[in-house]
């Protein structure tokens, strides 16, 4: 970190955070954690075929085990309960917890058992017995597409979900005035953020109130709406208990179906339910797969290095339960210029199911496949003019003096400095002595590589793009709520209206109000409401919380800070420009001896209504409610909209190598430079940035869910799904850079996706460089070994 | 297959509680005991997060059954602190490096550091990351987790001093 | 994820463990370190009625020479304990290389040498190196005693010839003083089992090598003893092209799988790589 001291007492100083004193000793309290009293346990049977008609369910037998309270099939189910929430418009897509009639997917949940254990639930599971007719699936995306594929769901009338285009400024006239253009597919093989923590929950139906309790390993926005929609029952009758611990989310946690199933259960059986998924459940049937893509785009461009156009053809695989999956070919128009002054864009967007597990948002939103074609597109364009990969992009990046930037598709971008941030990373890693190292392996006979990738991370988010692609749904509101208290005492309590998964939103909150009021943020306790008690939220997506949670709570804030001076004011008998606030206490002007104290204040708030001023309400609260920046608008004439408000920025330098002889790359060194505006805490942020590179090198070499042509799934368990560990992860350098954003409360903007929005394109920036001395490249992710080496090595 | 009397040491103390054979390590430590510290992230032995230490070794309680840990000594990261209650420098030290975000893995990751330096203060990178390299986390990038172990062995060799 | 239920007898002894596997026949396995079985347990693909655990059978934990050709380890000793014998090493220097590749700490301070020749994972790495030596797996029933070159003891992905009712005592590895080793494999990740893995030991004398051990696993079903390679350098001076030849030739009987991780093709021309260094590192460390 090379930025010079800041002049705030707790914002943007190496503070610890508050959260990790639970977590180093034990005492986090995740779902897996919680015991209800009576609590039955859930374990779900998978199909085994990915098409198939459920013809009957025989549950006889496992109903006769000892300890079994209950067998659940997708009929049952079906009948008391609506479908699941589904973003785009297509009532004909139904997905339900338990298949219906029709299994749609190789590992689907059939039926679920809920006995005294999971162990018994287990036994019991095995006694089910199903009589299917399988049918011929439909697997690859681009046969779903076509007319005439088996349809995933019959009632929709084909596998398209969505298809629709976008042009943004004069697309044809710019590719026919273009010097040169060309072509190429990208392909995001579908991987996923997958936490160690698998999905869970707990439901309880408490007959004596009408009260739904849920507790949950949830990150998602309109949890409790989706479950009181399937369940029929009105919102304010269900509880999601927020202060559950999450063990990481990234986007995936969202666990609907599963929590209608027990939800159910919990009022059929009035017990507490308890649905934990094991590692297999999760990897085929959780509905958490991400995005799984392929880019056809065209570039046009000048001799000069000039990119002026773009069309990209996305087609997206949902799998067989797209939710609100397909969104993430809408997201990622907040940025789909990238850092570029790209003039025009027409955009294709497809989403199609297939006979695969049902997609769910993952980290970025579809913003990381997007970022990684749009960085081929510009290590493409250097290679074709035999132009530097560094110069190219610094020839078309947007400058530090054109923001606000509004880029073709109607998004400004509110601030940044991508040239400086440029400089730094190459500073960083020292770029001549890395490309001398790149070179002295290669005189050894080994390949090696230097990636490049300057990429944005959209934050704050703005639900827009879900009206590009469902004009019914005219969702304008993107919010976030908080409340802070000072209680008679004068301790400080922050309340938040969401779950926290990780990213330290609890001393974020601490950390803003403590700036504000000048006390002490380790005293301050942040807690997280329930849905019942809530203010209005949009729950941590979109690397939004340290924008909309921070502005909220600095809303809040100054808001308590205005009743203190009122107070104050009003008992000093000063015009309020005639006093002075220090760390709490406040004083008159130049004659300090007259003052109140802290706990002088709090008392009279609390206890002394005779010393309030006319029109004070009793005590020390507030709330805010606030909705996003530049949001609130509906889409011009010409489909253009604000997206998100801010743009981080980050560039990426890896260095790889690889082994000729068995195509294994090892990244050797990894550099960083990012932007993320004000950076409220140094080490979580940092923490963002690295965990987001180790994903995305975890996409970019070795993680993929994969699927036999029929529909077979391989990738149950983390011996055939693999994450990188320490030995794949190098000691990441990193420096900053900070172009505040002048629409949040502190300049901050979002650094929750960062380093995964960047890093898949940039090993694959690298590894390409390494494989050019060939003559070679590769444009699909994840860059395996065995494909790098039969790229090197196979037959032609 | 009938459940039996298993009673080992788990921090300290001994415990007792009634399990089938099985009951994994994990489970019964979790359900049986109430410790809940260790997590359960596969139940294959591959991610790291059940880590506990029986007699000092690390080792995956997912891929143990309870009643083979029975008359033992097992060490969860509740079992870590010093004799004060109060978090041991290790801990600390995670604390002051974040060495953690969602904290699933991060007992684990204690457990695995902890059997690293009471065998070697003074652990290169390459030692700490063969210490943690059965261990998964999906939020650090492992930077942080690397900075902290370190740190840690700093503290402790100069307290030793 | 959690097993079928099952009865779980911890043996006293080693003759303890077969009698009990006399008496419960298919229905029972030996559990060593479990890090190979408790997973397939947990997901009820072993599904035992009767569990015997050994890990109290201190007879079956032991290291010791045999002779002056011969090193003996029991089956219930641990990688870690293997890999931390300064006698070991001196002894099996193949097998401990071929240890350095095997899991991480957590699972080699229970697992087994006997555990995992048992489970004869194709992909493991113990088992590679006891076919590349051809030691000898010493099995125990209660009826009787025999021993089985470890070349002959695999015949399909966990697949072995041990019979329902005997237990792995001990496997019997040559000592080859002077001898050089090599050992190769690639996996995606650190630690993962191998997509393909070579291992070689080489005797020089006079420049001509003497004797030549070589073994692939993870391209054919189950580890492969390369005897066509090791014929074509034995009594010859290792140049680099012989050597080049040698590694052709491992491969050859070998039929590989596609699966998951890799494709046949990439196992096939890996395992040829692989194959070349580890012939060149067992030459270079051998003593001339």
């Amino acid at each position: 970190m090379n930025e010079p001291a800041p002049n705030t007492r707790y914002i943007a100083r190496k503070r610890r955070t508050q959260e990790d004193k639970r977590f180093v000793t034990g005492r986090g309290v995740f779902v897996q954690d919680i015991e209800r009293p009576g609590m039955l346990h859930v374990a779900v049977l998978p199909c085994p075929y990915p098409r198939a008609h459920i013809n009957n369910i025989d549950v006889s037998a496992a109903l006769a085990l000892p300890g079994v309270h209950a067998v659940l099939d997708g009929a049952e189910l079906a009948s008391a309960t609506n479908p699941l929430y589904g973003g785009l418009k297509t009532p004909g897509v139904k997905w339900r917890p338990l298949a219906f009639e029709l299994s749609r997917y190789a590992g689907e949940w059939v039926a679920a058992v809920a006995a005294d254990s999971r162990a018994i639930a287990e036994d019991a599971m095995e006694l089910i017995q199903v009589d299917y007719t399988p049918t011929d699936p439909v697997i690859d995306p681009e046969e779903a597409y076509r007319s005439g594929s088996p349809q995933v769901h019959p009632e929709h009338g084909s596998n398209v979900l969505y298809d629709g285009e976008f042009t943004w400024g004069p697309v044809n006239d710019d590719f026919a005035a273009a010097d040169h253009s060309l072509s190429f597919r990208a392909r995001w093989h579908r991987s996923s953020t997958v936490p160690i923590e698998t999905f869970g929950a707990v439901a309880e139906w408490d007959e004596g109130k009408g009260i739904l309790d849920v507790w949950a390993s949830i990150q998602m926005p309109n949890y409790a709406d989706q479950i009181a929609a399937a369940m029929g029952i009105p919102l304010n009758a269900v509880r999601v208990h927020q202060d559950v611990d999450v063990g990481g989310s990234y986007g995936v946690k969202r666990g609907i179906k599963h929590t209608v199933l027990i939800a159910y259960l919990a009022r059929k059986l009035d017990r507490p339910i308890r649905l934990i998924e094991d590692r297999l459940d999760n990897m085929g049937g959780g509905d958490a797969h991400g995005p799984d893509r392929i880019f056809d785009t065209q570039v046009a461009y000048n001799s000069d290095g000039a990119i002026t156009s773009l069309k990209i053809r996305a087609l997206d695989d949902a799998g067989a339960y797209p939710g609100r999956g397909p969104f993430q070919l809408g997201k990622p128009i907040a940025a789909i210029v990238g850092p570029y002054t790209i003039n025009s864009v027409h955009y294709e967007a497809i989403s199609v199911t297939t006979n695969k597990t049902g997609q769910v948002p993952v980290r970025g939103f579809g913003q990381a496949p997007t970022n990684y074609m749009l960085e081929r597109a510009v290590d493409k364009v250097a290679a074709a003019l035999g132009m530097d990969r560094i110069e190219i992009r610094r020839r078309n990046f947007i400058q530090p003096d054109q923001f606000p930037y509004e880029q073709p598709s109607g998004t400004k971008y509110d601030s940044g400095n991508y040239p400086a941030v440029l400089d730094k990373v190459l500073a960083l890693a020292d770029f001549e002595a890395l490309l001398a190292r790149r070179d002295d392996i290669r005189s050894k006979g080994r390949l090696a590589g230097i990636g490049v990738a300057t990429c944005l991370e959209p934050g704050g988010g703005n639900n827009m793009f879900e009206y590009l692609m469902n004009p019914s749904a005219e969702i304008t509101t993107f919010m976030e709520g908080a409340e802070a208290r000072i209680d008679a005492e004068g301790c400080i309590t922050g309340v938040m209206a969401t779950t926290t998964s990780g990213q330290g939103h609890e001393t974020l909150v601490a950390t803003i109000l403590g700036e504000a009021l000048e006390r002490e943020p380790d005293d301050i306790r942040v807690i997280h409401a329930d849905t019942l008690t809530a203010m209005p939220t949009r729950s941590p997506v979109a690397s939004r919380m340290a924008i909309m949670l921070g502005g909220a709570i600095s809303g809040a804030a100054d808001k308590l800070k205005a009743q203190i001076m009122a107070i104050a004011a009003h008992n000093l008998e000063q015009p309020l420009d005639q006093l002075e606030y220090s760390g709490g206490d406040v004083s008159v002007r130049n004659d300090p001896s007259r003052n109140l104290t802290w706990n002088e204040i709090c008392t009279i708030a609390h206890k002394q209504f005779h010393r309030l001023p006319d029109g004070a309400s009793p005590g020390l609260q507030a709330q805010h409610v606030w909705q996003v920046p530049l949001g609130g608008q509906l889409p011009d004439a010409d489909g253009k909209v604000q997206l998100y408000p801010c743009f981080s920025f980050q560039a990426h330098i890896p260095l790889v190598e690889i082994d000729p002889g068995t195509g294994k790359v090892t990244i050797l060194d990894y550099f960083i430079a990012h932007d993320c505006g004000t950076v409220i805490n140094p080490d979580i942020v940092r923490g963002m940035i690295m965990g987001g590179i180790a994903h995305g090198i975890g996409a970019a070499l070795y993680e993929k869910f994969q699927y036999t042509p029929d529909g077979q799934f391989l990738s149950a368990t983390f011996a055939d799904y693999l994450m990188p560990s320490t030995f794949e992860v190098p000691l990441v350098k990193d420096t900053e850079h900070c172009t505040p954003s002048p629409l949040t409360s502190h300049g901050q903007k979002g650094s929750g996706e960062g380093g995964y929005l960047g890093g898949p394109a940039a090993v694959a920036s690298a590894v390409n460089d390494a494989l050019s001395v060939r003559g070679l490249e590769i444009d699909q992710l994840p860059m395996r070994m065995s494909i790098i080496e039969e790229l090197l090595n196979g037959t032609p | 297959m009938k459940p039996r009397n298993i009673s080992l040491t788990v921090n300290g103390t001994e415990r007792f509680a009634e399990a089938e054979p099985r009951v994994t390590l994990l489970d019964y430590l979790r359900y049986h005991l109430g410790v809940t510290g260790a997590h359960m992230g596969c139940e294959h032995g591959v991610c790291g997060a059940c880590s506990v230490l029986l007699g000092g070794e690390p080792v995956r309680a997912c891929l143990m059954f309870a009643v083979q840990a029975a008359g033992k000594s097992v060490t969860t990261v509740e079992g870590l602190a010093g004799s004060d209650g109060e978090p041991s420098p290790l801990q600390e030290a995670f604390r002051d490096a974040h060495g953690l975000q969602c904290g699933y893995c991060t007992p684990g990751m204690l457990i695995a550091a902890e059997a690293l330096l009471a065998e070697n203060p003074d652990p290169d990178e390459t030692e700490i990351r063969e210490a943690i390299g059965g261990n998964i986390c999906r939020c650090t990038g492992y930077v942080q987790i690397i900075e902290a172990i370190q740190l840690a062995a700093t503290n402790l060799r100069k307290a030793a001093q | 994820m959690k097993p079928a239920p099952f009865d779980y007898v911890a043996a006293a002894s080693a003759d303890d463990a077969v009698r009990l596997l006399a008496e419960h026949g298919d229905e029972a396995l030996i559990l060593a370190g479990g890090q190979s079985l408790v997973p397939m347990m947990n997901m009820r693909l072993a599904r035992p009625t009767v569990l015997i655990d050994i890990n109290d059978c201190d007879e079956m934990k032991f290291m010791r020479f045999e002779g002056s050709d011969g090193f003996a380890i029991g089956a219930g000793t641990r990688q870690k304990d293997i890999l931390n014998s300064a006698e070991a090493k001196a002894a099996v220097p193949l097998l401990l290389k071929a240890l350095a590749f095997v899991g991480h700490q957590q699972t080699r301070n229970r697992g087994t040498l006997g555990g995992s020749i048992a489970h004869g994972d194709p992909s493991a790495e113990m088992p590679l190196a006891a076919v590349t030596l051809d030691a000898a797996v010493t099995l125990r029933s209660s009826r009787a005693e025999r021993q089985i070159a470890a070349s002959e003891f695999y015949s399909g992905p966990m697949s072995t010839e041990r019979r329902a009712d005997e237990c792995l005592m001990a496997v019997s590895f040559p000592h080859t003083p002077g001898a050089g080793t090599g050992f190769h494999e690639v996996s995606e990740r650190h630690g993962d089992f191998a997509i393909v893995s070579a291992a070689a030991e080489i005797s020089l004398d006079g420049g001509k090598c003497t004797a030549a051990a070589i073994g692939i696993g993870g391209a054919h079903p189950y580890p492969v003893k390369a005897r066509k390679a090791e014929a074509i350098l034995i009594g010859e001076v290792p140049t680099d092209a012989l050597v080049e030849a040698a590694a052709e030739a491992a491969t050859d009987g070998i039929e590989a799988m596609d699966d998951v991780h890799a494709t046949a093709a990439y196992r096939m021309r890996v395992a040829r790589v692989l194959a070349a260094r580890a012939i060149a590192d067992a030459i270079a460390g051998a003593k001339s």
